[in-house]
């Protein structure tokens, strides 16, 4: 039998309500806690395991361009420091001295980076066998050896050895995908908004035609890989691996995103200014081009940048058209072989190497502070623009 | 010459013959309204208009000359398609000229243009549709050709593996087909992850989302909703990292506290992971739902005396279920599909199992792994990639058109 729910608030079904009211408002509140918990504990987490790959130790060495440095650059370091310096650092030794013969006999001094499982024990990460710590540590006291900040992560690119690797040419090659992605997708995307948006008559095709962008919008991204694979490359025969492909396949699957925020941009544009124009005998095109566009645009930018943000956080698709090479050298050309930041850290983690574990989540601090300032450049430009009519 | 040569002189000797044909009508409109003719458009309209005549064959002709190489129906040299398709624009051009005089609606003619133009690129997306349904049925159909549908869809074991040897060219070491292609370990690591994931990203998205559209102030909305949103912008291969390298130790730490034996690629850490980046798409979704019920439905409640929650749980939350289904429903087909965080976090080795600690395998991962070796592109083993993919795609696909069948259901109801 159901009680009257009348009475003070000392009626303890009444009390019993409002207990359930405040557990409830608790449940809402420790679930956006929960997920801001996340959000707090992922990012120190990557910053934590990230940073200490912008900086890099260094041992001052004194190079001695002797007859054996000329065929195998660890020649050029003195013997009891052949351990730590990096086989990378004096890799190029051989090659500079027979361009340059004048080299060939002379000592300069140079600091050079170590190698990484050093460089691990240097920042505390690793441990090393006793004997070699302990001339690292004396190293360490006589100032010979640094920790500088890593210039090298920004400039070079992909390497074996991790001390050298950097996101160089990942860097190179995202850009080179999202100038692809852009060219293609741009044009097409806004002008098949303004067919959808201010010409096309209410049919079946333009029906048909939007359940489709909607659908393409949803498709799972690794599908477009497929695509990509089966079109591109085996129809189409364009070079695996290249920034073209990845950029086309991208294109196709950022395409519904800027369809979608142009149409919704051309929306926004009050119908007033179209009647106004069409009054003083504009053309639709007329109408479109000088009236509607110009007032939509920092709407459709907002959604291309978002779509962009969006193309270059994206991997899946890129490894299914191969876009996993192993890429040291930046691509000069959108077909050349190229990689992406993403499918770079993607490389990375899989290493087994500890060094490389640093390397990936500096990786994603970079991707991630692109990726947020482009996000937030189109929340600015959106607010800045923002208009009431 | 090479193709890209070839387009940059068309591109180019294009782009010149338009200035030249732009240049010239205009200037013949002009001079023709200079001499008190009253033209019917304005000179601009009939500086485009030679424009149009000039670049749509030139640029059609040398368009499809490329589609026929491409499909292999003929070959012509690119000098040939070059000089071919700029001798069309020429003749394209100076038809076009001759075409202008004060009666010609040039102005019409644009429209109408523009308006094709505009709507061959609305066609596009219709083509992707058509090419990826075509591409991934026809390579799916060459699989099928070789292993049977009733094998693929009903089958247990997955082990493609040794399709590997036998492109090594030492088949003789495996036993006669002793390669399985068995799909349904892989779609219950699929369902299974998607599951976890769900379980995660359900109570905290629709939680989230009844905080900020029932009790909180449009300024903790304003800060709330933003943040949410930071997690759907974070790329899955982050995820992915995140996954492997920092909860799949903690949940084999906390597992081993509970005297259980977790593998360290077992499947819930993918699955919680994978949940956390659908928390902002439920949120969303379902914080636009909710505050897309009438104020009236609320104060009705009200004035019956429940209380806010109670209004929420008994009014709210049944008028706003087909939106938040369908938001489910999206989040199920992101991570029905979703490849990053389970190639990175989650295993390799089919496993039909019920323990989430142990490691599965998903559709997506075979997808990867099967495309990224140095196979033969005709071996079964690349092509089951796109018999998946047909899975994937047609599932999604309908998870997607019914999630937008009960959203336009809701708006019928409310609006």
């Amino acid at each position: 039998m159901q009680r009257r729910l009348t009475g003070s608030a000392n009626d303890p079904l009444i009390r019993a309500r409002y207990r359930r009211e405040a557990r409830f408002r608790g449940y809402s509140i420790a679930a956006l806690f929960v997920a801001f918990g996340i959000i707090i504990a992922f990012f120190t987490d990557i910053i934590g395991q990230g940073q200490s790959a912008f900086w890099r130790t260094e041992v001052k060495v004194t190079l001695d361009y002797n007859e054996r440095a000329e065929r195998i650059g660890q020649f050029a370091v003195a013997e009891d420091l052949r351990d730590i310096v990096s086989r990378g650092a004096v890799r190029g030794i051989p090659l500079e001295i027979s361009n340059n013969p004048e080299l060939a006999g002379i000592t300069r001094e140079a600091w050079v980076p170590v190698k990484s499982t050093i460089d691990q024990y240097v920042k505390g990460k690793d441990e090393l066998e006793p004997a070699l710590a302990r001339q690292v540590d004396a190293l360490l006291a006589e100032g010979v050896m640094r920790t500088t900040f890593n210039w090298a992560f920004f400039t070079s690119g992909d390497s074996k050895l991790p001390e050298l690797a950097g996101i160089f040419s990942a860097a190179v090659g995202s850009i080179l995908v999202l100038a692809v992605t852009l060219v293609f997708a741009f044009p097409i995307g806004v002008m098949s908004a303004i067919y959808l948006e201010e010409f096309a008559p209410d049919n079946k095709l333009t029906q048909a035609i939007e359940v489709n962008i909607n659908n393409l919008a949803a498709v799972p991204s690794i599908i477009f890989g497929l695509l990509g694979l089966a079109v591109f490359i085996n129809t189409l025969g364009v070079p695996r691996s290249s920034a073209l492909v990845g950029g086309l396949t991208l294109g196709l699957m950022t395409l519904p995103i800027i369809i979608i925020s142009t149409r919704a941009a051309l929306r926004s544009v009050p119908d007033p200014i179209r009647l106004g124009a069409f009054a003083m005998g504009c053309s639709r095109w007329q109408v479109v081009r000088d009236h509607v566009l110009p007032l939509s645009l920092p709407g459709i930018l907002t959604g291309t940048i978002i779509g962009l943000a969006q193309a270059m956080g994206e991997t899946a698709p890129l490894i299914i058209v191969g876009m996993i090479a192993y890429i040291p050298e930046a691509p000069s050309s959108i077909f050349d072989s190229a990689t992406v930041l993403p499918a770079q850290i993607f490389t990375w983690a899989g290493e087994p190497r500890q060094a490389f574990s640093e390397k990936t989540a500096a990786g994603i601090m970079v991707l991630l502070a692109i990726l947020l300032t482009l996000n937030a450049t189109a929340v600015l430009l959106r607010r800045k623009f923002e208009r009431r009519w | 010459m090479s193709i890209a040569t070839t387009t940059l002189l068309l591109m180019a000797a294009i782009a010149g013959l338009g200035l030249i044909g732009f240049r010239w009508g205009r200037g013949k409109a002009l001079a023709a309204m200079a001499s008190g003719i009253s033209m019917h458009s304005r000179p601009q309209q009939y500086g485009w208009y030679p424009v149009i005549w000039m670049g749509l064959p030139a640029l059609g002709f040398a368009l499809g000359m490329a589609l026929l190489s491409v499909t292999g129906v003929i070959a012509p040299a690119n000098e040939v398609v070059l000089m071919v398709s700029l001798a069309a624009g020429a003749v394209g051009l100076s038809l076009g000229l001759r075409a202008i005089r004060p009666e010609l609606r040039a102005r019409n003619a644009l429209d109408r243009t523009i308006r094709w133009l505009l709507l061959s690129a609305a066609l596009i997306s219709i083509f992707t549709t058509i090419a990826i349904v075509l591409s991934i049925l026809f390579e799916a159909m060459r699989f099928f050709r070789e292993v049977s549908v009733w094998e693929f869809v009903t089958g247990t074991v997955w082990s493609p593996g040794d399709t590997f040897l036998e492109a090594a060219g030492r088949g003789d070491e495996v036993s006669e087909g002793s390669s399985f292609f068995g799909s349904v370990p892989l779609f219950a690591g699929t369902f299974m992850v998607t599951g976890i994931a769900m379980a995660t990203a359900l109570p905290i998205g629709l939680l989230s989302a009844i905080f900020m559209s029932e009790y909180a102030t449009p300024r903790q909305r304003g800060i709330a909703k933003p943040v949410l949103e930071i997690l759907a912008g974070i790329p899955t291969v982050v995820y992915g990292f995140f996954a492997a390298i920092t909860v799949t130790p903690i949940i084999v730490d906390i597992a081993e506290f509970f005297g259980l034996d977790a593998s360290y690629s077992n499947i819930l850490s993918p699955g919680i992971v994978m949940g956390i980046m659908i928390i902002p798409f439920i949120s969303s979704l379902s914080d636009d739902v909710i505050n897309s019920i009438p104020q009236s439905l609320r104060e009705g409640a009200y004035a019956l005396g429940t209380t806010h929650s109670e209004t929420i749980k008994k009014v709210i939350l049944p008028a706003a279920l087909p939106g938040v289904i369908s938001a489910f429903l999206l989040g199920v087909s992101r991570a029905l599909g979703e490849t990053m965080i389970v190639v990175m976090a989650a295993g390799v080795r089919p496993n039909l199992t019920w323990n989430p600690l142990e490691d599965m395998t998903t559709v997506t991962v075979s997808i990867v792994y099967s495309l990224t070796g140095d196979l033969a592109f005709d071996s079964p083993q690349t092509l089951s990639a796109f018999a998946l993919g047909l899975v994937l795609f047609t599932v999604t696909l309908m998870l997607n058109l019914l999630s937008t069948y009960l959203v336009r259901r809701f708006k019928q109801k409310y609006d």
